[in-house]
């Protein structure tokens, strides 16, 4: 996709990452102790966290890849934003005043107040780890993908200059600066998407997006049989042709030597135009046909037919909130759908005519009705995705630490309703930004994460600059949350607690600070090699491996008085490696790897479904059989009272 | 054995709480679920208007985001009355 560097883009940037370099020094003079350093000394104010908690939560999955989602695939991605936010109920009601009464610095302690066994130690830290890191790659990836159109600088850097910050955030004054950096963040962040859609109301629909918007052509097909044999268009001349999936035809047409790509229609008369990614021999990659600087890579989405009180219109003029809704469900619109034609090396984008009713309605992403073929495993898929949202929020150990930050129980419950009334808020938004992505013909097809900024830039580079930077510090204090939870399980968990090494406060500290930059450059990496997945899906399958490692553990924990140390240990390490390998064979990865989707061993992207049910089952079994164990706890328990 | 980060008053509500918050937990689990089940059975029920001319997607998406915002409300004015009446009453005897 082609950008326009902007230089307010560039300044406002420059001073939100000024703002939070400052801060970071600010409390790095006041960071001396652990509890400083992991819980920012326990003081927050509830207000502060709750702020804090939305900060940390809406990550780059809920702003970027929700919004990209749903302009991609409608109400289908607004299925996230009701899953992320459903899951905060779990930690309302059942984990947060609990955890506060058993928690020190990290989740590792609380699973393990009433134990103390090393098993629970190693396998809690190291299900830290692995969750966080299956957190980080997506934050990575919307990193790289926010510093392109706004510094004009390739993937890579983005990646490499939220990793170098988040850094030196986290090994100046840990959990502190953390803390305001994801409360000014998450407050910023509602305010303006909020602005954001004022503006998609106030603009309405449109079917002309703006006078730069690209005009996709349509010509006629000359046929032979089933065949395609060139163009009615005498300006065109025919190359080739392929048939991909047994159904689809695309046309390879060239016009004064410029290469361009079409899509028979359904009915074989007319070629549509696409969007095309060409690879060729030597490397170069051209953009429909020209280099990259020839500008010729459009923008996308746009409405073919408005309906307002039985009437086409041209465009609607503003719109309350649920007059958007009715009105886009009555209109069409265009979507463009990727398919990869490997013996030509290019990947094409086609036109794909939705209907609104579609659109707000599930099923464009997920098949989930048996009338448009979906099976009993796409149904699974349905249903583990939502459980595995619904069952992870309260099982992430970055989200699970900001318990320790706040002073009391009261807090903690008062902080997490703060939380969850201004990510619900934002959440309800995201259905806004996306859909208006979707119509305003702002999408790069190459990124679904950069609709709800390009969505920004369409009303004004100010909203973009701003957006953008917000977007930014979004991954910089949701990257910084899940470093000091790594850290924390690298030095306190498993170095002090697990290796026993008896460090003082001092030494807690540092190695804290030297784990949080081992971590840092290992996500830099990771952000690296996974560049181009959607950020909304990978947190989806870090929620399931949050919640098959952990919840498990958290609830029985609290609710059952039967649970052992080896019991909370073997489900934790069950779950991880459940979750973990069902992920690494799933058809996402598959395609990922190269391979066809169909080749995948398990046909689930989402392994909640099997990885929870599984921890919980061995977490029973184990504890029933090693009761006798218990006798340490209930005395460590009366004892610690 | 460690000890939380700062010191906790003792709470004599916290089984009570506990007890509500699980109260709770199940009524919205099941309004979630729900919606789960429609998804899974019938999902075109899903496409149809219910109430103005918002379809039913919409509607039970919506509510069940508005519906977690009542509810912690809800429970947090329970657990805070509960809080004050039942440590008040042993801050009173001692």
């Amino acid at each position: 996709m082609i950008y326009t560097i902007s230089i307010w883009a560039i300044i406002i940037f420059l001073t939100f990452v000024a703002i939070v370099l400052g801060l970071s020094f600010y409390f790095a003079g006041k960071t001396k102790s652990a509890s400083g350093y992991y819980a920012a000394g326990g003081h927050i104010h509830w207000g502060v966290n709750g702020i804090a908690f939305a900060g940390d939560y809406l990550s780059a999955a809920s702003f970027l890849g929700i919004c990209g989602m749903i302009a991609y695939s409608g109400y289908d991605g607004f299925l996230y934003s009701i899953g992320y936010l459903a899951g905060w109920i779990v930690a309302l009601f059942l984990v947060a005043e609990p955890l506060k009464r058993l928690g020190k610095y990290t989740f590792a302690d609380a699973l393990d107040a009433r134990f103390n066994s090393k098993s629970i130690k190693l396998t809690a830290s190291i299900s830290t780890l692995v969750v966080s890191i299956f957190y980080l790659i997506p934050q990575m990836i919307g990193a790289g993908d926010l510093i392109v159109p706004l510094l004009g600088l390739p993937h890579w850097s983005g990646v490499l200059i939220v990793g170098s910050i988040v850094i030196f955030i986290v090994a100046t004054a840990g959990m502190a600066s953390t803390t305001y950096v994801q409360f000014i963040k998450g407050a910023l962040l509602i305010v303006f998407s909020t602005i954001l859609t004022i503006y998609i109301l106030n603009n309405g629909l449109n079917l002309n997006p703006g006078g730069n918007y690209h005009q996709f052509i349509k010509i006629g097909a000359s046929v032979d049989g089933k065949k395609v044999v060139g163009t009615t268009d005498s300006t065109y001349s025919f190359i080739d042709s392929y048939t991909v999936d047994e159904k689809l035809t695309f046309v390879r047409l060239q016009k004064q030597g410029i290469e361009r790509w079409f899509k028979l229609s359904k009915d074989s008369t007319s070629l549509d135009e696409m969007l095309s990614v060409a690879t060729l021999e030597d490397g170069t990659i051209l953009y429909n046909g020209e280099p990259q600087s020839a500008a010729k890579f459009f923008q996308v989405g746009h409405l073919t037919k408005i309906i307002v009180d039985g009437k086409e219109v041209d465009k609607t003029g503003p719109l309350g909130p649920f007059e958007f809704l009715s009105t886009l469900e009555n209109s069409e619109l265009v979507r463009f759908t990727k398919k990869d034609i490997k013996a030509a090396n290019t990947t094409v984008w086609f036109q794909t005519p939705t209907s609104g009713k579609d659109m707000l309605s599930p099923g464009l992403l997920l098949k989930i009705s048996s009338k448009t073929g979906a099976s009993i495993w796409d149904k699974l898929n349905f249903f583990s995705l939502m459980l595995a949202l619904f069952l992870g929020t309260s099982a992430l150990p970055h989200i699970l630490i900001r318990y320790y930050t706040v002073a009391s129980q009261r807090a903690a419950r008062k902080s997490t309703i703060v939380a969850i009334s201004a990510i619900g808020f934002f959440y309800i938004l995201t259905l806004y930004m996306g859909l208006g992505a979707s119509v305003n013909g702002v999408l790069d097809v190459e990124s679904s994460n950069m609709s709800g900024p390009l969505l920004a830039k369409y009303f004004g580079v100010g909203l973009f600059s701003i957006i953008s930077a917000i977007a930014f510090a979004t991954v910089l204090g949701t990257v910084a949350g899940l470093i000091v939870a790594s850290s924390g399980a690298i030095a306190h968990d498993f170095m002090d607690n697990f290796l026993n090494m008896k460090m003082t406060d001092k030494k807690k500290v540092k190695a804290g600070k030297l784990a949080a930059f081992g971590v840092g450059i290992f996500a830099i990496l990771l952000g690296i090699l996974f560049k181009g997945m959607n950020v909304s899906f990978l947190v989806g399958l870090a929620f399931a491996v949050a919640a098959s490692a952990n919840l498990p553990s958290i609830l029985f924990l609290l609710f059952w008085e039967k649970t052992t140390a080896k019991g909370i240990s073997w489900s934790i390490a069950v779950g991880i490696l459940s979750s973990v390998f069902i992920i690494l064979l799933s058809p996402a990865m598959y395609e990922r790897y190269g391979f066809a989707k169909g080749l995948a061993p398990i046909p689930l992207d989402n392994p909640g479904i099997i990885s929870i049910p599984l921890a919980t089952i061995v977490l029973v079994i184990v504890s029933l059989m090693t009761q006798k164990d218990n006798k340490n706890k209930v005395e460590n328990y009366h004892h610690d009272k | 054995m460690h000890r939380p980060a700062i010191k906790l008053d003792a709470d004599n509500a916290a089984v009570k709480k506990s007890k509500l918050g699980v109260i709770l937990f199940i009524v919205y689990t099941l309004v979630y679920i729900g919606f789960v089940v429609i998804g899974l059975v019938d999902p075109e029920l899903l496409g149809l208007h219910v109430i103005g001319k918002q379809n039913l997607a919409i509607i039970y998406g919506f509510g069940l985001i508005v519906l977690a915002i009542v509810m912690g409300f809800i429970y947090n004015a329970l657990c805070t009355r509960l809080e004050d009446k039942m440590n008040e009453k042993k801050e009173s005897r001692i």
